[in-house]
């Protein structure tokens, strides 16, 4: 097979299958099941926000789930407000209008990136893991301490964002959204790789002396790529809490964190397709264990463990079996 | 009255620092002569607080429990590294964090499967039950000094064995040099071994004491272990005089902050409003001292 086939077969056939989900889940009677599955593809839009920052630029960000947090938030006091009736400071009204919380939850995450990347960029190594855990932890305390927005017990949404007329509130619509913003996400994020951006980041990665001595000014590369990554994520965040019609502390505590560690390293880091397939599968496996047993964990745990010790470029890897020049 | 107040937290926050010290000691020593991210560490303080629970109804004496439970966490500790950590050494620090977060969920799984998803309790031993007048008006609990003065017996203990055994050489010939020590003879694999189950024994000792105070369930281990890995950060990975000073900086601040900021702000705002505030404040008072310390000491207090 030409070299760049066997990839490009696999994620086309991906694509047909994770297209012909719903109606292939209802013949099954399992309709249920479309809620879930986009909430999986809402974790790997997450993931693969990571991957960006992670796999591209070699940064390890233990506190991801932070901007997933704050994109959350931005959706959950906007309903708040709509319901409320208060006006937000500067005498604004709430909203419920995706077309503009969803754009003001990747503002604000990407703000937070900024504000956090700017600090953490000046650290590397396991002090850059630690320092991005440390201001997530931050951020999930001081959401717990936002009494008006309900505190520890976050946000519950009273409706949907409304998306040009669109009913988000039917779980196909909501899924096929889901996936449309992926796919073009995924997509955007294969064509930065492959880009000048891209080159420069992941010259940064494997070297970044030679990076600075070649001239490039190393530090506004990776706080750009921090920054976009912030946006996908907070983007994702938005989307979840559409899923889940909540928004709470919980989002951005050090487990989510990482559970999208997890996924990036489970399905091949810096593929930027593998963090999609670590999501669904690392979810998929969640799922299909607790079906078998409530004791699901005693059975993934060790499987995690299998898969960190014999696939060593992740999933992704695996499937599209060449090795991967990058 | 704040006198007694303050010196009561600052023992109670004493008491935090060495149990955080306790596991920072065995996360640096793993991190810093293994080069292992061990997240499954809070998982031996887990089991070492149930074992002592355990152990501790089957012969009716909580010392008993812990003597036997601090052995027998060395000893899973070991067959974890034997079985799964081995193979980890030369992989990239992200794998060791997947395979790490599946032994969590193992582990988590299954003393849920053994002990049930309710929390135990753990009492005190009769004798130490009792309270002793420190200062005029402040009663402290015998036992919460016990686990203050264990403490800091194991860290003057540890110490010892670093500096003075020959154990303690190869630790530190093992963390400066992997190689070169290897080359000179320093069985690293059994090295390495011991050094698991050294830490896992002391996890287990801090989660057996710490099981007194708090409850015994899952998932207590992780919420510590992240306090764990600031210490760390904040002493310098791989310096046990860093865990020790970074610990106990730590459990001053955490509870002191808590005790504080909430009264302080009450000055400013109303009870209400300062009480939230002050707790988030407070919650968050630990990760802001690690961002100061490392924006002054990149590599931490004690970092080589």
């Amino acid at each position: 097979m030409a070299p760049e086939l066997r990839p490009r077969l696999i994620l086309a056939l991906l694509l047909v299958v994770a297209l012909a989900l719903p109606p292939l889940l209802g013949a099954l009677g399992q309709g249920f099941y479309v809620g879930f599955a986009a909430r999986v593809l809402i974790m790997a839009l997450a993931a693969l926000s990571l991957d960006l920052v992670m796999g591209l630029g070699g940064m390890v960000s233990f506190g991801h789930a932070a901007f997933l947090g704050v994109g959350a938030y931005v959706v959950g006091i906007g309903s708040w407000h709509v319901f409320d009736g208060s006006p937000l400071p500067f005498g604004l009204p709430g909203s419920e209008n995706a077309l503009i919380v969803w754009p003001l939850a990747m503002v604000f995450s990407g703000l937070t990136a900024l504000g956090i990347g700017a600090i953490s960029l000046r650290t590397s190594g396991v002090h850059f893991i630690m320092i991005t855990l440390a201001f997530a932890q931050m951020l999930f305390y001081l959401a717990g301490g936002l009494k008006t927005y309900g505190g520890d017990d976050g946000i519950t949404l009273y409706n949907r964002s409304e998306l040009l007329g669109l009913k988000l509130s039917d779980p196909q619509t909501f899924y096929y959204l889901c996936l449309g913003i992926l796919v073009v996400a995924l997509a955007a994020l294969l064509r930065l790789r492959a880009s000048r951006f891209g080159m420069v980041l992941r010259g940064v990665r494997d070297n970044e002396r030679r990076m600075r001595a070649l001239g490039f000014p190393t530090y506004r590369y990776k706080l750009a790529a921090f920054v976009l990554s912030g946006m996908v994520c907070g983007l994702a965040g938005a989307l979840l809490a559409n899923a889940s019609e909540f928004a709470s502390p919980a989002l951005m505590s050090w487990q989510k964190s990482g559970e999208l560690l997890v996924m990036v390293v489970l399905g091949g880091m810096g593929s930027l397709v593998g963090p999609v397939l670590g999501a669904v599968a690392l979810m998929a496996l969640e799922e299909g264990l607790a079906d078998l047993t409530q004791h699901w964990q005693v059975i993934l745990g060790p499987l995690l463990l299998v898969l960190a010790l014999s696939a060593r470029r992740g999933l992704w890897g695996l499937l599209r079996g060449r090795r991967d020049h990058d | 009255m704040i006198t007694q107040l303050v010196a009561e937290q600052g023992l109670n926050g004493l008491q935090l620092g060495v149990t955080l010290f306790l596991m920072a000691a065995g996360l640096t020593l793993v991190f810093g002569i293994m080069d292992v991210i061990h997240l499954s560490h809070g998982s031996f303080y887990m089991v070492g607080a149930y074992l002592t629970a355990t152990f501790g109804a089957r012969f009716d004496s909580y010392l008993v429990g812990l003597a036997l439970a601090i052995p027998a966490a060395a000893l899973i500790g070991m067959a974890v590294e034997w079985i799964a950590i081995r193979k980890l050494y030369q992989r990239d620090h992200l794998d060791q964090v997947l395979a790490t977060f599946g032994l969590i969920m193992f582990f988590n799984e299954g003393v849920r499967m053994i002990w049930g998803a309710q929390p135990i309790f753990l009492s005190p031993p009769q004798m130490l039950s009792g309270t002793v007048e420190l200062l005029p008006g402040l009663a402290y609990p015998q036992f919460r000094l016990a686990i203050l003065v264990t403490g800091l017996a194991v860290a003057a203990g540890l110490a010892l064995l670093i500096q003075r055994t020959r154990l303690g050489m190869r630790l530190r010939a093992g963390a400066s040099d992997r190689a070169m020590a290897g080359a000179l003879g320093v069985d690293i694999d059994k090295l390495f071994t011991i050094v698991f189950g050294l830490g896992a024994g002391l996890a287990a000792l801090a989660g057996g004491m710490a099981g007194t105070v708090l409850s015994v369930q899952v998932g207590m281990g992780e919420s510590i272990l992240i306090l764990a890995f600031v210490v760390v950060v904040i002493g310098g990975i791989g310096s046990v005089k860093g865990a020790l000073v970074g610990a106990l900086l730590v459990g001053l601040v955490d509870t002191l902050a808590r005790t504080v900021l909430p009264v302080a702000l009450r000055g400013a705002f109303g009870n209400a409003v300062a009480d939230g505030i002050g707790a988030s404040l407070a919650s968050s008072s630990v990760y802001v001292l690690m961002v100061l310390v490392l924006a002054w000491r990149p590599k931490g207090l004690y970092g080589a």
